[in-house]
């Protein structure tokens, strides 16, 4: 059943590439041939290219030859289809619904009758297909606009043609083309076999929107996989599913870097429902394969049983020996001094210290994991020197390149189906769990899903690092800050660099716009593997550097937001040519917004205060006012959580809502009471019971405004979550007096 | 074995007695709606109606369950499709993020609403506390449960 149909009519060098791959895939023995691609050169070098999974493929595939497809974004059919392809991976954030709002927008295609399919993984004809960073938006923007302002003027120009009237005069809207002036007016779907025969316009010729013209972007649009999702349907890694199937656990050496010496494996193969259980090698990266041992077995819940029978002596020559409370210790004696690498040396902060007493202070955060809700987990079939693979993962394009390198096969040789994923947070950027699966599969012959228990999860993840910061602040005679030091304590993996997530910019504010300021570093030895979590550095570096400001501003007995103003300056790009910057004058609007709107300055009562917190991150700006009531027992009641933040136009404005919400949840979650804590190399969490996240009587009321700036709309997945445990901090310190410079705040006897 | 199922027997064969009430709806009877969060009756994820009333599928033998009625999320809609208050409730509010609880929180939710057609804060709070969210959409899981509260009761004023 695997077909591959080709209608080039002047194919060039690059699709007679796509087209040979597209061949060699379709050769490829694929699970029940199930899979079949069709390529399709159209006039003018546009390339489609699209899956089709089952059985009326083929037919389907027939039916659509005169659709309108002018690019790999959508495809409209003369039997009325709009679908919009989804090209990144959707991780809660809400890019599924987003990406194809912004093609619809300029398409003026009528949302309440497109259908939306995530795209296939191929960067050739997508360009970066990944999600992180809060990138996505502000990298397709322009890709998408473009795509559906194509779309619409090969509709316009088609309909102009048949009715033999200029294409100024037309209109389009809820896709219909009008032409008010006769009162005539065409269906798009009337119009794809004529838009399908015109050449593809230089996409630089095409006229794209104006804000003002908006008729989709901002407004309040549900995610297109709701129905979906509230009946249940199999979307998501963990509910794929191939005939033959067997399911898998991999058994890693708890402390990271140990290796199989021998496992019980004879005694493993006669237990009920397993078929298979092996040693697997791996590579010895982290990223990709470590040793371990595969039990594969009819069912899940055979593979679970049967690890607990699982014995193995592990060589730990090389296993990480890693200690939380060693690096504590280690931490605090280094405080007093200055680090080894300078990050930045500006001004001179030893005769502003010497002139006044400097403010102090030492704080710190602990390693935390991402603990996504599905459990990691991807479904692989390899077969006749090829793999195809089902996966959650939010980065496919690097992914499926990692695989094609650990098994040894060409990346054409790897075919990798996008899925949904249950929950992000960045422990998805890095695909061992792929790697892991392509490598069981390779090595059993039979299709495997390999399923991770949730304590794998937590034991095998790439953790948010833990970090001190040992602060001295300045001020001048007036209450000015001018002066700032800090000596990070931070890790490394390989003597050089700081770990993943665990780096210092020179320019972390609010270093850049002082005067005086040093910034010094100390890397301590790591081999506990670390990664970007939500808002990598930031989610950490702003709750001691936003903390300690606040210190800078009760030391000079000033109001904080008027100090915290006073600090961002005149308003001002802190990169000339860099929009995705810090601008201060963006910084002092949510400032100043998120205080209006909290009511910042009212008497309040007894053990209840606000607290304030700015961030800039992501090229996100958000500012956050914590209202939070201390009881005598250190009981938080975070009575609300005020956000306002700057990201330029809203896409999608429930979209925006729902990622504040959740940011300032999880923000707060983490703060209160999550770290893992490890020992001989070994983390001491296990599961929820003792990695404990927010639950629904906690989470606080949150309320979100947003400046719609002219800027380039940024991302919003992860900017709105650094403030949240400064701003909580803030106010806890203004309820009470006490200063909270420890994360969890569970450390220091704070509870909800 | 014979299990009864959003209203159907089924039989379930080959599978050991003490495998947990999930893995036996997706594995062996290909009802994947419900989810594996944690194992351990912590998060929610798993949570199918026993006779009506919610629990933890991951920490429930098949054996205890032989005969009794189950219904999982893909049995919430009625035979026509038209989904119940919650589900409806869920989408209007565009509660999910990544979606990966919300099968769970939907069916912890229903549960909740056939007790207690009018619940305050506090009976949200009681009953929903089981289900984790980790993309956080409480306060609008919070804003739907009243939502269809309403609608459930709308629906039967006009009765």
């Amino acid at each position: 059943m695997s077909v591959v149909e080709s209608s080039i009519v002047s194919a060039d060098a690059y699709v007679q590439e796509m087209l040979r791959a597209a061949e060699e895939q379709a050769s490829v023995g694929k699970v029940s041939r199930r899979t079949f691609l069709k390529v399709t050169g159209l006039v003018g070098g546009g390339l489609v290219l699209a899956f089709h999974v089952g059985e009326q493929g083929v037919a389907l595939a027939k039916a659509r030859t005169a659709d309108f497809a002018p690019n790999a974004f959508l495809r409209i059919s003369p039997q009325g289809t709009i679908t919009l392809y989804s090209k990144s991976p959707e991780i809660g954030q809400g890019i599924k619904t987003a990406f194809p709002m912004i093609i619809a927008e300029e398409l003026d295609a009528d949302w309440a009758h497109v259908k939306v399919e995530q795209a296939a993984i191929n960067p050739a004809v997508y360009g970066r297909q990944s999600a992180g960073g809060s990138r996505s938006i502000p990298t397709s923007w322009n890709q998408l606009r473009t795509a559906g302002a194509v779309g619409r003027a090969m509709l316009v120009s088609a309909a102009a043609k048949q009715w033999n009237v200029s294409e100024a005069e037309l209109t389009t809207e809820n896709s219909v083309v009008f032409h008010k002036a006769s009162n005539r007016k065409a269906t798009y779907a009337s119009l794809a076999t004529a838009a399908a025969a015109l050449p593809v316009p230089d996409e630089k010729t095409v006229k794209l929107k104006s804000r003002s013209e908006y008729k989709l972007l901002g407004k309040r649009i549900t995610g297109v996989d709701n129905h979906a999702i509230v009946t249940g349907k199999p979307l998501f890694g963990i509910d794929q599913v191939l005939p033959g199937m067997q399911y898998a656990v991999f058994v890693k050496c708890p402390a990271v870097g140990g290796k199989v010496v021998e496992a019980n494996l004879e005694e493993i193969r006669k237990l009920p429902g397993v078929t298979q259980a092996f040693v697997v090698n791996g590579t010895g990266k982290p990223t990709e394969v470590m040793s371990g041992v595969a039990i594969l077995a009819r069912s899940t819940w055979a593979a679970f049983s049967a690890r607990q029978k699982l014995q193995v002596k592990w060589d730990e020559s090389t296993a990480s020996k890693d200690s939380w409370a060693a690096y504590v210790e280690q931490a605090k004696k280094l405080a007093s001094q200055s680090g080894p690498d300078s990050i930045r040396n500006t001004g001179d902060v030893d005769k502003v210290f010497a002139a006044s007493k400097p403010i102090e202070a030492f704080y710190s955060y602990p390693f935390i994991a991402h603990a996504p809700l599905e459990p990691m987990n991807t479904t692989a079939v390899f077969k006749d020197g090829a793999i195809e693979l089902w996966s959650p993962t939010q980065t496919p394009e690097a992914g499926l390149k990692l695989v094609a390198d650990v098994l040894g096969i060409a990346p054409e040789k790897v075919t990798l189906h996008q899925t949904r994923v249950g929950g992000g947070f960045g422990r998805r950027l890095m695909n061992d769990y792929m790697c892991e699966a392509a490598a069981i599969a390779k090595q059993a012959g039979v299709p495997v899903k390999l399923q991770w228990t949730r304590e794998d999860d937590m034991h095998h993840d790439f953790y948010r690092v833990g970090g001190f910061h040992s602060f001295k602040g300045g001020l001048d005679p007036s209450g000015k800050l001018i002066a700032w030091q800090d000596h990070f304590i931070t890790f490394t993996q390989d003597g050089q660099r700081p770990t993943s997530g665990g780096d210092l910019s020179a320019d972390e504010f609010p270093a850049q716009v002082l005067p005086n300021a040093r910034l010094t570093q100390t890397k301590l030895p790591l081999q506990i593997p670390t990664g970007p979590w939500r808002a990598p550095r930031s989610c950490s570096i702003a709750f001691a550097t936003q903390s300690f400001l606040h210190e800078c501003a009760v030391a000079a007995k000033r109001d904080h937001l008027e100090f915290l103003l006073e600090v961002m300056g005149e308003p001002r790009w802190l990169q000339q040519g860099n929009e995705f910057a810090l601008n201060t004058g963006r910084a002092a609007a949510v400032i100043k917004l998120a205080a209006e709107k909290a009511g910042w300055g009212k008497p309040l009562p007894k053990g209840r205060g606000l607290g304030l917190a700015f961030h800039f991150s992501h090229a996100g700006h958000f500012a956050e006012v914590a209202d939070v009531s201390v009881d005598a027992n250190r009981k938080l009641t975070i009575h609300r959580i005020v956000v306002a933040g700057d990201v330029g136009p809203i896409i999608n404005m429930s979209g925006a809502e729902n990622q504040t919400e959740g940011a300032v949840i999880d923000g707060f979650s983490a703060a209160l009471a999550q770290q893992i804590d490890f020992e001989n190399g070994r983390i001491k969490q296990n599961n929820f019971d003792s990695y404990s996240l927010l639950r629904i009587p906690h989470a606080p009321k949150v309320e979100s405004y947003f400046i719609q700036s002219d800027f380039t709309p940024t991302g919003i997945g992860e900017p709105a979550l650094p403030p949240v445990a400064p701003a909580i901090a803030n106010a806890i310190f203004a309820a009470t007096g006490h200063r909270v410079r420890s994360m969890p705040f569970t450390l220091e006897g704070y509870s909800v | 074995m014979r299990l009864n199922v959003n209203g159907k027997e089924v039989a379930v064969n080959d599978v050991d007695e003490a495998t947990p009430l999930l893995w036996v709806l997706r594995d062996h009877l290909g009802l994947v709606g419900t989810k594996y969060g944690c194992g351990v009756a912590q998060c929610g994820a798993c949570t199918v109606h026993l006779n009506g009333a919610p629990v933890r599928s991951c920490s429930i033998p098949v054996s205890a369950v032989a005969g009794q009625q189950i219904t999982t999320i893909e049995g919430l809609a009625g035979k026509d499709g038209k989904l119940n208050a919650v589900q409806a409730a869920w989408i209007e509010h565009d509660v999910a993020q990544c979606g990966y609880c919300q099968a769970g929180q939907i069916m912890s939710a229903t549960a909740l609403l056939k007790s207690n057609p009018k619940p305050t804060d506090a009976d949200i709070d009681a009953a929903m506390a089981g289900n984790l969210c980790r993309c956080g959409t409480y306060t609008r899981i919070r804003k739907a449960i009243h939502a269809a509260a309403a609608k459930a009761g709308e629906m039967v004023s006009q009765n």
